[in-house]
């Protein structure tokens, strides 16, 4: 099946037939060696930075004020920040899923987007793991979550599954950035002997750890890789599923359900692609990669959205269903208070973004569009964000005693603090694509010999 | 082309490797060794005083009664100060012109109360009560040491939640005859007190170390 | 935002204090002794910044907040915190009694309207921290309202008045004494012309013996007495009836079929206390059954009395007159020739009252409320000798007010003598007549007219702005005193702490007036004393100051008739023309909080929750929904209200089952000169409050305004959406099924049903039983809980997000038609469930379960994370947003309970049960080798509240009284649905309507437990 690839005119294949691997190495390493940083680079860092700034300071003003300074009260406990926590987290998922689950299932068009996808969870994982911190009510004691022995003689409350997210998100943290790393380490090796620089070639060859590509390093290489993505597996579903468990394990009305974990997982694989697919496209234009990142990719990518998405969308109807099986009057009026009470807009909403609109991708016509794809995807980020909102604020606003039913608004230290997090994601990536390989060398150039091999 | 390390980099990686490890165990060492030291606890640590009043002389030299001072130490939390009026019993007699204990005459000719400092402190969110300590059975040494043989008083113990713990979850090596209690120099008898089982016979270990039973 | 000017004031008063403390060695003495000192004029300066808030805007918080959050941080990373020293100060000199770390109480009373309620007031080294009730007085019966609860903070308010002032000047007491004398001689040469003493209603008999002393040395000088809301309207009628100012008070307890017209017996007023717990004995739980009374109501607002009533009837106040004289006709007390016709509904609703009244003759009970004319007030006397009640249920003794005509009158001819130029020396004690004397009477201007104008307050007030002098008037836990109860019964006041601000009490200025300065307080109560009972020994002086009773004191009744030619009068008077429709009438009222403005700058009372509107922080005109729709008004807006040609802009507040064309309206807010809290919030009402003795008033109109104004309102939904919270039902279901509360729920899981292990309690079992039917959620055990507990005020932007802090809140419901709802009231404390959801989900083990069943909070431990108030089903659950308790205010630091931590912001609050008062107990006993009594440990709601309809115990107690309460049918726990399995329980609600009467709410059908 790989030899169609190889003859079908550019586009459809997972790489452009002209390229070999000379062509290869020399295209992608160029980018971070020889090629004068693009104006458009300079541009987009900054804005991030500014963002980044704004983080800053809005992190500056709640250590001093209080938590207060946010929407967050009574009933209403949690706003912004568990609600962006879990929609970085999902995003953090799709990285590890492409690089771990499909190089387990031999997926060999994940080659060219993997990594920068795990960059992404990387830097997705770091916004999110900043969320249950700033978010406590005296973020200075947060190591208190940790179990240590300590001179109070006390230990973390192991039912709470708040600890259990500490243990899930630093595992997944950890693992993602090894994957990461040992993935680069070939390419590292690639830059330090290709570099002019001193300084570069120091950089790059203490990160590369020795690595001459002997035939025993790529074995060890090989088979550390294998094992990590072997590990790396069940953390994917692991993660989410601990997630869900902060709402699931409460006993709050449209929280308290056992379709949380699966329908939690399946969105955070459908946001996380959704987010691959916002950054490829624009990189695949900007640096001109678009004989790497084919449109078989994005093609792929879009089908994944849509399964992902149907699975979403069964999860929302399971929910009602329920509530109204369930004949539980308070679960009854969750329901109805989310698609008929103060915050039904969003709902509504959530609905259009998430299950109707992309819809459009059962269309070839839509997916072989980049446009439409771009749209779609970011259209799928919001939807996503709408649903971890209505998740978290519909249910606390109006729980069991509607003596003390509330509203949330959220403040303007909230938005700064979620653009604040949106900054720090796109100047880790800007600094990515500046200064490491953002799409994998070695692997790359084993496609090419694969498919040459089919040739011959 | 030129290598870019030294072959001794080898060697260095590896040892940085694996040092890594022994660095964070050392570094958990050190905060919590930091954390029950005198630095921190400020135990063993001699206070300024406004006048430098000798336990040692008062109680193993004179001979006087912990009560006699610390009034209210068995009806309530607090085991109360002495007012100057209680030093001026004696030393309105005795030692009545010693510069050393100007500040105590001073005092009470201006009515204008001596400032001490506080040695066996506990934060303000911990609520201590000496009375039922006392009527348990805990000596005073138990928890201030031989103040006896305190020339200038310090704190002995560092009075950490740990330290508080240990003792509330199983009382048994502590406690002494009702008697004994003020007596500074009592010996628990040859054969010890059974391990592990309050000799209390109404001690509830969960009472004693529930949360509110120290704050609230 | 406002946070600058503030800071620099904190640090002023700081080092203003300082300063004083150099001077003498206590800061708490002799401000003037250091007037003068540069630090000390910029110090006064500061310390009355007018528009300045404290505790108003959260943004406007210290610097010092912000250092310590980041010193927190440090040391949290640090994970070292190390102790900064402290210093012990012992005595020189130790005083008697006192037991360091003990706390001591002290009898005292507390005069509100002339009438006092004795009070017990705990004290810690010194400084008085919490009241309570006095057992032994009648009218506490040791409970306490919310007002007594919240004196201690007034005690302590940094705005109080400090200095003697002339002329805007600090003075000093030796200075004003100085004129005084002067001024005085001048007065002795004129036989006292030109000399006005103005007070506030005079209960204390002391006071009053020293006033007359100076009219009696000086004819020629008048005594006046001004109170807003003052009972010289029962006094008049009672002078028409008996021909003397007799007084009345009721005896409830007696009473099976109790009828209120407009007077909320259970709310406010002298007594009420004491009527709360009366009327509450036969209708609470234990009393469901034959004996249980009956309560009619007919009001125009909703009060609290009319909120637990059985049947309530909603009269616009014209109105009840003419239903008045319908019922005296119905019972023949006039003939019916003189009754005017009623609408046939209003018929149909007098015809069973009037047969119920009838058939309960002799323990029957009709009382008028103090805003109804004189002639309603008649015909309730003679209803009450019809129905022979007299003697059981109502009680007519000699006046206990020393002069009980005090009211508008008397400041009207005081105004008129200023007016006219015959005042030269005004002095003004208490009260702050330049605010509540209504606008029409001018009396502002006329004060300007007078020479040498006097004034002795505990606030630099708008009457005070006025005053040549003013003078610091000692706090009533300050002073010495003396008072009478609602039923005559006198008693002393003692002083818990010598006066803060070397303020001097009403009676220490009038013995100057009469040349005798130097004389403290406690001789003139002494003397009065001495004088009134010579043959008493020293000892029973020193009874009277331990109990806070003087035994033998309370009048006789007396049984006076009312005179035929008086009621005869009353009936030919006719009640005067009906309003045309559609008219507004306005009633004005003391407010639940700031009463008439003496509590404006009081914390606790600014952010309590009214009892059925829910309101803080604000006054708004009170409508009915009926009316709201004719004038296409909302909740919120803005509008114009006129009356009598003077307008003033109120927001509108709908209240359901209110008479439609009655406006309700409270005093003491859009204060213009009330301290940090008090100055600004609400709107004046005395600007349009005409200058007559009615207290309602036609002919008033209300348009609105395109404008709106946000409310801070804690309980924005009303409805309990079908779900059984609050359970109740008819005496007459309840005789058939006295479990039918447990019919009313949701079917749940069984209490076997749990994943965890069931908790064992060998020892203690606290728990908590609520009687709905009694509590009529008057905010007593709210008031109290933060007293007791150190709870923080957050201000009306936090009560506005829905921040406040209140540890236990009382949760009102409406049921039925929105012009006719039954209400319900439901104290909320934390209900330490068995399997508490708050526990399983805190990362860091803060709140844990005890083994007494407590559910436990520790602050120091809690980091935030805010899941478990999430996962609270009750939203019991409190949280420092922002840091709340105030932490610099030196008078406030000793305002704290020093058994309850002071919290912190970033940490998790809730009730405890007061488990401080837990330990205190159980140390006792243990110390005493034994186990704690039942009812030796009571919560600060219990304790205060008047109905007792909260009751503690230990449930391992089969002897306990909340075991047996709990063992009762009606016993039911909130949402046990969910198999929370709490520790508070409620006892069910049960009301006796009389089947004749049109049907009240059917009880909502909660739940498919229904058979």
């Amino acid at each position: 099946m790989a030899s169609p690839e190889r003859n079908a005119p550019g586009g459809e294949g997972l790489i452009d037939p002209a390229h070999d691997y000379a062509s290869v190495t020399d295209k992608i390493s160029a980018f971070v060696l020889t090629h004068r940083t693009p104006r458009g680079w300079f541009i987009g860092f900054g804005i991030s930075f500014l963002l980044l700034m704004g983080l800053l300071a809005a992190v500056g003003y709640l250590v001093a004020r209080g938590t207060g300074i946010w929407g967050v009260n009574q009933p209403v406990g949690w706003g912004f920040a568990i609600i962006n926590f879990v929609w970085w987290i999902g995003i953090g998922h799709a990285g590890t899923l492409i690089s771990a689950i499909l190089l387990l299932l031999k997926q060999e068009w994940r080659t060219s987007i993997n990594r920068f996808a795990e960059a992404m969870t990387l830097f997705a994982v770091a916004c999110a793991g900043l969320y249950p911190i700033l978010h406590l009510g005296r973020p200075w004691l947060f190591y208190w979550l940790l179990p240590y022995p300590n001179t109070m003689n006390l230990w973390p409350q192991f039912r709470s599954p708040l600890i259990w997210d500490v243990f899930a998100v630093s595992t997944y943290a950890t693992v993602s950035l090894l994957f990461w790393y040992v993935g680069l380490i070939p390419d590292l090796a690639t830059l330090r002997d290709r570099s002019r620089r001193r300084l570069a070639q120091v950089g790059y060859g203490v990160l590369a750890m020795g690595w001459r590509g002997s035939a025993i390093h790529w074995h060890r290489y090989e088979t550390a890789y294998l094992l990590l993505a072997g590990l790396a597996t069940p953390l994917v579903v692991s993660v989410h599923t601990v997630v869900s468990f902060d709402f699931t394990i409460s006993i709050i009305p449209g929280w308290h359900s056992t379709i949380f974990p699966p329908y939690f997982v399946a969105g955070a694989i459908y946001s996380g692609f959704a987010m691959v697919m916002t950054l490829a496209i624009p990189i695949r234009s900007f640096y001109g990669v678009g004989d790497f990142i084919t449109m078989r990719h994005l093609d792929n990518m879009a089908k994944v959205m849509l399964a992902t998405g149907l699975i979403v969308a069964y999860g929302y109807l399971t929910e009602i269903f329920i509530a109204w099986y369930s004949a539980v009057p308070v679960e009854q009026y969750m329901a109805v208070n989310r698609m008929r009470g103060p915050y039904a807009p969003l709902f509504w909403g959530l609905i259009l973004t998430n299950v109707i609109i992309p819809q459009a991708l059962w269309s070839r016509r839509v997916r072989s569009s980049v446009a439409a794809l771009f749209v779609l995807s970011l259209i799928v980020n919001v939807g996503m964000w709408l649903e971890r909102f209505v998740i978290v604020v519909t249910s606390l606003h109006r729980d069991y005693l509607p003596s003390s039913w509330g509203m949330y608004y959220p403040t303007r230290w909230d938005w700064l603090t979620y653009a604040g997090t949106i900054g720090l994601f796109l100047s880790l990536l800007f600094l990515f694509l500046r200064f490491l390989p953002m799409i994998s060398i070695s692997e790359t150039r084993a496609l090419i010999s694969k498919a040459e091999g089919e040739v011959e | 082309m030129a290598q870019i390390f030294h072959r001794s980099f080898n060697v260095l990686s590896r040892v940085s490797i694996f040092g890594a490890v022994f660095f964070l165990a050392a570094l958990a060492w050190v905060f919590g060794t930091l954390d029950r030291s005198p630095y921190v606890t400020n135990a063993d640590v001699v206070r300024e005083q406004p006048i430098p009043f000798s336990h040692r002389h008062h109680v193993a030299g004179l001979g006087i009664d912990c009560r006699y001072c610390h009034t209210s130490v068995e009806t309530s939390a607090f085991a109360g100060i002495p007012p100057t009026k209680t030093c001026m019993n004696c030393h309105s007699q005795i030692w009545s012109d010693s510069p050393m204990l100007e500040p105590v005459r001073a005092s009470f000719r201006e009515d204008r109360p001596i400032r001490w400092t506080r040695v066996n402190d506990l934060p303000d969110f911990t609520y201590f009560n000496h009375s039922i300590h006392v009527t348990r059975g805990i000596g005073c040494v138990t928890c201030h040491g031989r103040v006896d043989q305190m020339p200038l008083t310090y704190q002995e113990h560092p009075l950490l939640m740990e330290w508080c713990l240990d003792c509330h979850r199983d009382p048994g090596q502590h406690v002494r005859p009702r008697g004994e209690v003020f007596n500074m120099s009592w010996e628990p008898p040859a054969e010890p007190l059974q391990v592990g089982r309050s000799p209390l016979p109404d001690h509830d270990a969960r009472q004693a170390t529930d949360c509110w039973t120290c704050h609230r | 935002m406002s946070g600058g000017p503030r800071d620099r004031l904190r640090i002023d008063v700081a080092r203003a204090r300082a300063a004083m403390a150099g001077r003498d060695g206590s800061p708490w003495r002799g401000l003037e002794e250091i007037a003068g000192t540069p630090e000390f004029e910029e110090f006064l300066h500061r310390e009355f910044p007018h528009n300045a808030s404290e505790w108003l805007d959260p943004a406007g918080r210290r610097d010092f907040l912000r250092l310590m959050a980041a010193s927190l941080a440090l040391a949290g990373f640090g994970a070292c915190t190390r102790q900064p020293a402290e210093t012990i100060v012992p005595y020189v000199q130790p005083p008697e009694e006192i037991v360091p770390g003990k706390p001591l109480y002290f009898a005292t009373a507390m005069t509100m309207a002339g009438y006092s309620t004795g009070l017990l007031v705990e004290s810690h080294m010194g400084r008085p921290t919490k009241v309570e009730g006095n057992p032994g007085h009648p009218a506490s019966l040791g409970a306490t309202d919310h007002f007594a609860q919240a004196s201690v903070l007034t005690l302590y308010d940094p705005d109080r008045s400090q200095v003697v002032t002339h002329r805007g000047a600090i003075s000093t007491w030796n200075g004003f004494l100085g004129a005084l004398a002067a001024d005085m001689q001048l007065r002795a040469a004129s036989r006292g012309a030109g000399l006005r003493i103005l007070t506030e209603q005079v209960g204390s008999p002391t006071l009053a013996s020293l006033l007359r002393q100076v009219t009696a040395l000086l004819p020629e000088a008048r005594w006046h007495q001004y109170e807003p809301f003052a009972h010289e309207t029962e006094t008049r009628a009672a002078r028409t009836a008996f021909g003397a100012p007799l007084h009345t008070w009721y005896r409830p307890q007696a009473a099976g079929v109790i009828l209120s017209l407009d007077a909320d017996l259970i709310g406010c007023g002298p007594g009420s206390l004491r009527y709360a717990r009366e009327i509450a004995s036969r209708r609470r739980a234990e009393a469901a059954g034959a004996g249980m009374s009956r309560l009619y109501v007919v009001e125009s607002g909703m009060s609290v009395t009319g909120s637990v009533a059985d049947h309530r009837l909603a009269l616009a106040p014209s109105e009840i007159e003419r239903f008045a004289r319908a019922l005296a006709a119905a019972l023949g007390v006039i003939g019916p020739g003189d009754a005017p016709g009623l609408a046939p509904a209003h018929e149909a609703w007098l015809r069973p009252l009037a047969a119920d009244l009838q058939r309960a003759r002799g323990s029957s009970l009709v009382a008028a409320g103090p805003r109804q004319p004189a002639a309603v007030h008649v015909l309730t006397h003679a209803i009450n000798e019809r129905l022979g009640n007299v003697g059981a249920t109502v009680i007519r003794t000699d006046p206990v007010l020393p002069d009980p005509d005090g009211g508008l009158p008397s400041l009207q001819t005081l105004v008129q003598d200023m007016d006219a130029g015959k005042v030269d020396t005004l002095i003004v004690i208490g009260g702050n007549p330049a605010y509540t004397a209504p606008a029409g009477l001018g009396f502002a201007a006329s004060l300007s007219k007078v020479k040498l104008s006097i004034r002795l307050g505990l606030y630099d007030d708008e009457t005070s702005a006025l005053c040549g002098w003013h003078l610091p008037e000692a706090h009533f836990l300050e002073a010495w005193g003396d008072g009478r109860a609602f039923d005559g019964t006198a008693g002393i006041q003692q002083p818990l702490i010598a006066p803060l601000y070397s303020g001097r009490s009403a009676m220490e200025l009038i013995s100057a007036v009469l040349g005798r300065p130097g004389v403290t307080g406690h001789a003139l109560v002494r003397e009065q004393w001495r004088r009134a009972r010579p043959e008493e020994p020293e000892a029973s002086w020193r009874r009277w100051l331990h109990d806070g009773v003087i035994d033998g004191t309370r009048p006789p009744p007396r049984d006076a008739q009312v005179r035929a030619e008086a009621l005869a009068g009353v009936a030919a008077a006719g009640p005067g023309p009906a309003p045309p429709q559609g008219d507004l009438e306005v009633v004005f009222l003391p407010d639940h909080g700031a009463w008439d403005g003496a509590f404006s700058n009081n914390g606790w009372l600014q952010e309590l929750p009214r009892p059925i509107t829910k309101l803080t922080w604000d006054n708004a005109a009170l409508i009915a929904p009926a009316t709201a729709e004719r004038l296409g008004l909302a909740s919120e807006d803005l509008a114009e209200l006129t009356l009598d040609g003077r307008a003033v802009r109120v927001p509108v507040w709908i209240v359901p089952g209110m008479a439609p064309g009655a406006v309700e309206l409270t005093l003491g807010y859009g204060r213009r000169r009330a301290g940090r809290i008090g100055t600004g919030p609400g709107y004046d009402a005395c600007a349009v409050l005409p200058g007559s003795t009615a207290r309602a008033y036609p002919g008033a109109a209300l348009r609105g305004t395109r404008e709106r104004y946000p409310l801070a309102c804690t309980q924005t939904h009303h409805s309990m959406e079908g779900r059984g919270l609050v359970r109740w039902a008819p005496l007459s279901r309840y005789a058939e099924q006295p479990d039918f509360a447990h019919h009313q729920e949701h079917g749940g899981p069984g209490p076997e049903l749990s994943m965890y292990r069931e908790w064992k309690y060998d020892g203690y079992a606290w728990g908590m039983a609520i009687d709905l039917g009694a509590c009529h959620g008057c905010n007593a055990c709210v008031t109290a809980c933060q007293s007791e507990n150190n709870i923080p005020v957050v201000g009306k932007e936090q009560v506005m997000l829905g921040r406040e802090m209140h540890w236990i809140r009382v949760d009102r419901y409406f049921e039925g038609s929105i012009d006719d709802p039954m209400v319900h009231h439901q104290p909320l404390p934390c209900m330490h469930c068995e399997h508490a959801p708050c526990e399983v989900v805190c990362p860091v083990a803060a709140t844990t379960h005890s083994d007494e069943g407590l559910n436990q909070m520790v602050y120091n431990r809690c980091v935030g994370t805010r899941y478990c108030s999430n996962n609270c089903p009750y939203k019991v659950r409190r949280f420092n947003f922002l840091l709340y308790s105030d932490w610099t205010t030196p008078s406030l630091k000793m305002l704290r309970n020093p058994d309850v931590t002071v919290r912190s912001r970033g940490v998790m609050e809730k009730c405890t049960y007061c488990v401080q008062r837990i330990n205190a107990a159980r140390i006792d006993a243990k110390n005493e080798d034994r186990r704690i009594r039942d009812g030796e440990v009571t919560p600060a709601c219990a304790q205060a509240c008047p109905a007792q309809a909260i009751v503690f115990g230990d449930l391992n107690d089969p002897g306990s009284r909340v075991r047996r309460l709990k063992e009762m049918p009606l016993e039911y726990g909130l949402l046990d649905e969910i198999n929370t399995r709490p520790r508070t329980t409620y006892l069910a609600r049960v009301t006796n309507p009389h089947p004749e009467m049109p049907p009240p709410a059917a009880p909502e059908a909660g739940g498919h437990g229904e058979p």
